[in-house]
């Protein structure tokens, strides 16, 4: 076996380049005064108003008035963490940044600007990327697609500007994988939402480089509400990422997306999302995904910072031979709470998921995986494989596991897998030994917790990750 | 020159006195051995000098090169120059054998730059000599290794690393005649007059290979006895109850 060190190579000169990195270069924030917002608090002249900046079709501003009404009956959830935090009156709703949407950097406002090259976007769009998209608060500020991809018919704008000019194309998917009615937090994405991506992949096109979007959620107690949909036609296939960061307040902000992703018969979707919301953040986002006939989705979740943080990006298999992976990384820092997990639904024969699931809590952060399983009768032959594994680093952190089954289907097979461990203190003592700082041995040993989740991510999402560990394990510096 | 000077060196892990006043100098260009019989106290010489958390001091002093090193950390001491090969070397799950020893390396040599080219080949070079191959380095340090590799990754380490002081902790336990061989080999090959060496054995095996300059015996955390290697032939044929009868 020749082993070669060109990986090693590449991997160092990322890490070398992101080296000086530090979190407040995330935490910033711009003085930059929306031009229009609603302002503080939630009615029906809110929604109406929202619909109405957008020029939108009346039956989009129907379902946004009837996902109001769900909002408001349904009541804040209990059984998770936490929620009486969240200041539903104070919080602005809807923050609009700028007038214009381009296709070009140099139109965008100077000072967004500063803020995405800050955070290194265009270039790992010039580098990585077959089309980005850039939103700034509640509204997209940017997109680009490579003409190639264009050409093939591919569709990647923000919402806004799909519904303006794709309606019946949005329309077909709008809300069917996640209606409003599924969580309180979806219906209120369903009546303010603003932003979020459209990606639709074309039957039969196969798009080898990721698409990315990248949120900046830049007001203060203001809320963001994006709505993407991904939709990968008939054996297509599509790489969709996205990255978030938000700066820090000491008001709190609200983040509650909707994700849906169509993965039609015989294609191939991956969603990988790396987020470091800032700890002043209440992230709630509804994820998921429909797969269908012999389709493939993988799910790819990094998720870092918030203060609170309900996730659980689940994968309907309905067709024969659908299958679901999801491989999630949930750092819990001090004074965090991640309440996240994954769900997978088995609705066909011979459909099969699996769930990896990785935790790290710092000091008090409180890590959680929650999971269902759910294997339908005549779903025969579904497999699923769900390992689940803590790593806590603080006496005072910690971590649980609510795995639920619910299985109708006799031939099915299923495994459950779980562990909790800790930074030893002979792991540690062994590489300080050969001149590691403790810092240093510390998140080479988070690292390796994570190498098997890693390892199947694209080598620039893994750096940004490693990045983003390294920088949360040094902020709180002692372990033991 | 190097120099390791412990001088009457007492230490605890909780409330147990494992080491009672150990005094022992090690020159650059020496080679020592440290011998006596189980539960000695040994290794806690090793895992105390290396600064291991669990072990207090309680007394005494450990100089390198004039420099104090009690109550340093171990990276302080590793960076200084000292080397501890663990008798038992702990599996880092997921931490790749290359990117770890490239940190270290980084870490002690900061002022060498060798590119990661340089670095493969030379890794690569010594791999074979210590008998380890290539496609270690992309395992997980010491996961699933046999205690075997776990003992000739140490020598890979000890010469990427070139330390000052080497402590050497059972380096002979695990390994087969022609794998000792190997690795004494490659021991021998780094020995020079500015390095010290300290070999912990309970057998005289690897002393025939590499023959010490001095033997000391360390029974219940004492220094017992010391003298020329024809201690450790004695112990060979007689074990270790004429020295405690002396
Ligand atoms: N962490 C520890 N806690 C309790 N006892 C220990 C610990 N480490 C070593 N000891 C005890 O200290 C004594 C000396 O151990 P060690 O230094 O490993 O001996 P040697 O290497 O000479 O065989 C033994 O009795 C051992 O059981
Ligand atoms: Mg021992």
């Amino acid at each position: 076996m020749d082993v070669d060190f060109k990986k090693d190579e590449e991997l160092e000169k990322l890490l070398r380049d992101l080296k000086d990195v530090k979190q407040s270069d995330y935490e910033f924030h711009d003085n930059i005064k929306p031009v229009y917002s609603t302002g503080k608090g939630l009615t029906r002249e809110t929604v109406e108003e929202i619909s109405a900046i957008k020029k939108e079709p009346d039956w989009m501003r129907r379902l946004r008035l009837k996902a109001l009404e769900v909002f408001q009956s349904k009541p804040v959830p209990t059984w998770g963490p936490d929620l009486s935090g969240i200041d539903w009156e104070n919080t602005s709703y809807y923050n609009r940044p700028d007038e214009r949407r381009t296709n070009d950097w140099n139109d965008v406002p100077d000072q967004i600007k500063e803020t995405f090259q800050k955070l290194g976007i265009p270039e790992i769009e010039q580098k990585y990327l077959a089309g980005s998209v850039a939103q700034y608060d509640s509204e997209g500020v940017y997109h680009n697609l490579r003409k190639v991809w264009e050409d093939k018919g591919v569709v990647f704008m923000d919402l806004d500007s799909a519904i303006q000019n794709y309606p019946d194309l949005v329309k077909d998917y709008y809300c069917k994988a996640v209606p409003v009615s599924d969580n309180k937090f979806a219906a209120l994405n369903g009546a303010v939402w603003s932003g979020g991506s459209f990606l639709y992949v074309p039957k039969g096109v196969q798009i080898d480089m990721p698409l990315q979007t990248y949120f900046r959620m830049n007001g203060e107690a203001t809320g963001q509400f994006e709505h993407t949909i991904v939709v990968a036609d008939e054996g297509s296939k599509v790489h969709y990422i996205e990255g978030c960061t938000a700066p820090r307040y000491d008001k709190d902000s609200l983040h509650s997306a909707i994700v849906e992703i169509y993965v039609k018969k015989n294609a191939k979707a991956r969603y990988t999302s790396v987020q470091n919301w800032s700890k002043s953040v209440y992230n709630m986002p509804t994820k998921r995904a429909w797969v269908d006939e012999n389709a493939q989705m993988e799910w790819v979740g990094g998720s870092l910072g918030s203060k609170v943080t309900m996730l659980y990006p689940s994968s309907y298999l309905r067709g024969p031979h659908a299958s679901a992976s999801n491989l999630n990384i949930a750092l819990a820092g001090a004074g965090t709470f991640k309440d996240t997990g994954a769900k997978a639904l088995h609705f066909a024969p011979y459909t099969s998921s699996r769930i990896v699931a990785k935790s790290i809590s710092i000091e008090d952060g409180k890590a959680i995986y929650r999971g269902l399983l759910r294997v339908n009768k005549g779903a025969t032959h579904a497999k699923s494989k769900v390992q689940c594994d803590a790593l806590l680093i603080n006496d005072t952190s910690s971590s649980l596991t609510f795995p639920h089954d619910e299985i109708y289907e006799p031939s099915a097979t299923f495994s459950h897998e779980a562990s909790v461990g800790k930074i030893g203190t002979e792991e540690l003592t062994y590489l300080r030994s050969r001149g590691l700082s403790e810092d240093e041995a510390s998140s080479m040993i988070v690292l390796g917790f994570l190498d098997d989740v890693m390892k199947e991510i694209p080598m620039e999402f893994a750096v940004e990750m490693n990045r983003l560990v390294k920088l949360e394990m040094s902020r709180y510096g002692a372990v033991g | 020159m190097s120099k390791l000077e412990i001088s009457d060196l007492s230490a605890r892990v909780e409330d147990k006195q494992l080491l009672n006043g150990v005094s022992l100098t090690v020159n650059g260009g020496e080679i020592h051995a440290l011998m006596g019989p189980n539960g000695a106290g040994k290794s806690t010489l090793g895992y105390v000098l290396m600064g291991h958390p669990n072990y207090q001091v309680t007394g005494g002093s450990v100089k390198l090169d004039g420099v104090e090193l009690v109550g340093k950390y171990p990276e302080e001491r590793a960076r200084a120059g000292l080397f501890l090969a663990f008798q038992n070397p702990v599996a880092v799950q997921g931490v790749k054998l290359s990117t770890f020893l490239r940190t270290a390396y980084n870490q002690v040599h900061p002022n060498e730059k060798m590119t990661i080219q340089e670095f493969y080949d030379k890794m690569k070079l010594h791999m074979k000599k210590v008998g380890l191959d290539e496609s270690f380095i992309s395992r997980s340090v010491n996961d699933g290794f046999s205690g075997g590799e776990r003992k000739r990754f140490e020598i890979l380490q000890m010469v990427i690393l070139r330390p000052k002081i080497v402590i050497l902790d059972e380096i002979d336990s695990g390994l087969d005649v022609d794998a000792l061989k190997m690795v004494a080999e490659e021991i021998k090959e780094y020995y020079n007059q500015e390095v010290g060496f300290l070999i912990i054995t309970h057998y005289q095996r690897i002393l025939k290979d590499i023959e010490p300059q001095f033997v000391h015996i360390l029974i219940d955390g004492k220094i017992a006895m010391e003298g020329d290697n024809s201690i450790s032939l004695k112990i060979e044929e007689e074990g270790y109850d004429w020295i405690r009868g002396v």
